[in-house]
């Protein structure tokens, strides 16, 4: 029994000793590591959020930006492939976490685009940050993930999604001075995404003179919204402000349609649901009804230039509305390797993961699909201007922003 | 002696928060339906408005209940994979309902459409859990319960993906059915057509199921099959005819449910067989398991307690968004109910050999 545990012993030894042989102990000098990347090995990136469920939609949407992103370099940097792996974060805190988690552990990894959800942002942040990973979310726009007061798990954490104290703004403005609504009422769907975007709504809304007559939320999942509906109706509000996901979204679209008492309520929706599978979902009752969004409008030629090779990549419509900035988030990502890699003469990389992360938050006025991207010192790199659309066909074959919806404010 | 005492002492622990919980519960019930009617928010048609969308729901979750809880009474097994056979009714109606749409039968003839569609998706459903039988559930029949359930688990998630694989995870829109659109007005209260369509299907729909049980020769070799699977093969009925006809007859009451679903909230989407598969296993399990006419009042009690709970107990109680809590209600329904009545509402007691 004994020498089982010798041998066992050992072996275990043998291990830590080699696997410290392996490691090129003397270059390393960043203070929260490196990574080094052998000749012919790829560069490892990995993209998370929700690949899965009713949602899938907005993860898939950006990781066809990453992959355009990708493309446009030869699938190469710097002499090495890149590769992409994917880890699905459910649109879940726990399922962010257990992505996060899984990301952490691997050390080949470079750096991360993602999450989509902002949920799966708060439940995994602070795996990613202590692995030394930072990661930059193309579609997360929770005001309070890149607040001046975040959390020190917040640190490897960007995004080039504008914050929703933005949006919320530009829709409260919309509703009260262009539809002159003078009564709203709001509903979200637990996510943290949707809690803080009504709240922004509502705080803006009532500053500007007006009344919210009641705050409901359903869960996720949730398809019957007649009931949460009925109750809403019995105040007659002006606008039914109700920011949340593609399915639930669709159902509450088409269901307000059919209570009595919601008759002349106008419908706004957000980002989350600005996708033709929205559209799709909801039904004829889509027709008027308003999404905010960014301003497609607004963005620059590149974006043109991006949908062309989206097109001839995947053809058919685009999935969701973050594509571009995810597009733009890999493309910081991979000058910032470029910027800090130091290559040997066989081609081995080192990057250093406290470098690489300053090289990104460091990045000033780069000319991305969604506008000149400039990093806040809190991980905003986004260059917000949100814009109210309204559908105009329940046709989801004619989804083309600008043209269905159509821009109506600013 | 000490020992024994402290034992005594637990059990009296349990019990005291067991009624601790009855209490608090049918307290929370009474006087929140008594304040939010003082209190007089909403009209009576209104209240009439939550009570049929809820029947209208309920109805759905008893349909797909009834396939839970025939499988169950058969092979004493959850067939987790229930939910997904909705979701291939539901995907099978929509391919057909849009190819009559384009055709323009659906809204030329609605009832004929309607009717091929439902047979059409029943077919489907019925197909696919056969298929799922065969291949996922009979190689295990004699082995432990729990890897049955383990292969139902896998079951789901392999035909979730494999739509999700085919048609993407997108959502698709059912066709609407113009002749569904607008209200009848019964009793002067306005109700919308696609609801009470929806109730009387599926109320036909179980009334169909329950003959085909209780009064046909193979209904009867189920049933015997469900009371005692070893003396009915001794009697000579054969016991793997009976298992694929109540796979096939609860799959295709879940392909009906999917056709009724999409009526209502006329979308499909390869997730859409999850949360519903949940409801529907919960109403199985409130109206007493294995029990025919349990799950589907499980089904109707658990769709109008969803539907009106939210406003007639909460509200009153100044309970801030009370929607967001319509699962927790129908779980708490199911726990006291199960504490009441731990077979269920109609549940037989189980012989310790079935249980």
């Amino acid at each position: 029994m004994n020498r089982k545990f010798l041998i066992l012993g050992g072996l275990i030894g043998a291990a830590l000793i080699m696997g410290a042989c392996g490691a090129p102990a003397s270059e390393c000098t960043d203070e929260i590591g490196c990574v080094d990347i052998a000749p012919g090995d790829p560069v490892h990136i990995a993209y998370w959020g929700v690949l899965s469920g009713a949602d899938a939609s907005l993860g898939e949407d950006s990781k066809r930006g990453v992959e355009i992103a990708i493309d446009d370099r030869g699938g190469q940097l710097l002499g090495h492939d890149v590769l992409l792996t994917t880890e699905d974060g459910l649109c879940t805190p726990e399922g962010g976490a257990t992505a996060a988690t899984k990301l952490a552990s691997d050390t080949t990894l470079v750096a991360l685009i993602g999450s989509a959800c902002s949920d799966e942002t708060v439940g995994g942040i602070a795996a990613i940050t202590a692995a030394g990973l930072t990661t930059v979310s193309p579609s997360n726009t929770r005001p309070v993930l890149t607040a001046q007061d975040r959390s020190p798990d917040y640190a490897g954490y960007l995004r080039t999604a504008h914050s929703d104290a933005f949006q919320g703004k530009t829709v409260a403005e919309f509703a009260y001075n262009e539809l002159g609504a003078r009564t709203a009422a709001t509903i979200h769907d637990g996510s943290s995404y949707a809690q803080a975007l009504q709240q922004v709504f509502a705080d803006e809304f009532t500053a500007l003179g007006g009344t919210i007559t009641s705050q409901e939320a359903v869960s996720k999942g949730d398809t019957d919204m007649r009931p949460v509906l009925t109750k809403i109706a019995s105040d007659s509000p002006d606008v039914l402000y109700y920011p949340i996901f593609i399915a639930e979204g669709g159902f509450i679209t088409a269901q307000a349609a059919e209570v009595s008492g919601l008759e002349a309520t106008t419908r706004i929706g957000s980002d989350g649901m600005f996708s033709a599978d929205y559209v799709t979902g909801a039904g004829p009752a889509v027709e008027g009804t308003y999404l905010s969004s960014p301003d497609f409008s607004l963005f620059p030629d590149l974006y043109e230039d991006f949908k062309a090779k989206h097109e001839a990549k995947y053809g058919g419509s685009l999935l969701s509305i973050f594509h571009a900035h995810a597009y733009d988030a890999a493309n910081l990502v991979m000058t910032a390797i470029e910027r800090v890699a130091v290559q040997d003469e066989d081609g081995t990389l080192h990057i250093g993961r406290k470098a690489l992360r300053d090289a990104i938050y460091s990045t000033q006025n780069f000319p991305g699909a969604t506008g000149n991207l400039t990093c806040s010192p809190f991980g905003d790199c986004a260059a917000p201007v949100i814009a109210v659309y309204q559908v105009v066909s329940s046709d989801p074959a004619s989804w083309d922003p600008g043209v269905n919806p159509l821009k109506v404010f600013p | 002696m000490y020992k024994a005492m402290t034992e005594r002492l637990a059990d009296w622990g349990i019990v005291a928060f067991l009624w601790a919980f009855r209490i608090v519960v049918i307290l929370i019930v009474i006087v929140g339906s008594v304040l939010t009617l003082v209190k007089g928010s909403y009209t009576s048609d209104q209240w009439i408005d939550l009570a049929v969308f809820g029947l209208s729901q309920g109805g759905i979750y008893a349909l797909i209940a009834l396939g839970y809880t025939m499988v169950y009474g058969v092979l004493r097994m959850i067939n987790f994979a229930h939910g997904e056979i909705f979701m291939s009714g539901a995907f099978a109606g929509y391919f057909l309902a849009s190819a009559l749409n384009r055709l323009g039968i659906l809204n030329a003839n609605p009832i004929l459409a309607l009717a091929l569609i439902t047979v059409f998706a029943m077919a489907v459903s019925a197909g696919v859990a056969l298929l799922v039988e065969r291949v996922a559930y009979r190689p295990l029949r004699a082995a432990p319960r729990l890897v049955p359930l383990i292969s139902a688990i896998g079951a789901s998630f392999f035909l979730q993906y494999t739509v999700r694989g085919l048609f993407g995870p997108g959502v698709y829109a059912y066709p609407d059915i113009q002749a569904l659109q607008g209200e009848w007005i019964i009793f002067g209260v306005g109700i919308l057509k696609r609801q009470v369509v929806i109730i009387i299907a599926a109320v036909i729909m179980m009334f169909i199921l329950y003959t085909l049980v209780m009064r046909t020769k193979i209904g009867k070799a189920v049933r015997a099959v469900s009371e005692d699977r070893e003396v009915a093969e001794l009697m000579g009925i054969s016991v793997d005819r009976a298992i694929v006809v109540t796979f096939a007859l609860g799959a295709a009451m879940a392909g009906a449910a999917g056709v009724l679903y999409a009526q209502i909230f006329r979308q499909v989407n390869f997730f859409m067989g999850f949360v519903p598969g949940i409801k529907a296993f919960t109403a199985a399990v409130l109206g007493g398991i294995g029990n025919v006419p349990g799950a589907m009042l499980g089904g109707l009690f658990l769709g109008l307690v969803e539907s009106v709970g939210p406003s007639l107990f909460l509200d009153g109680l100044g309970i801030v968004a009370p929607y967001q809590l319509k699962d927790a209600i129908a779980f708490t329904m199911l726990v006291l109910v199960l504490i009441f009545r731990p077979s269920g509402i109609l549940g037989e007691r189980l012989l310790t050999k079935r249980a």
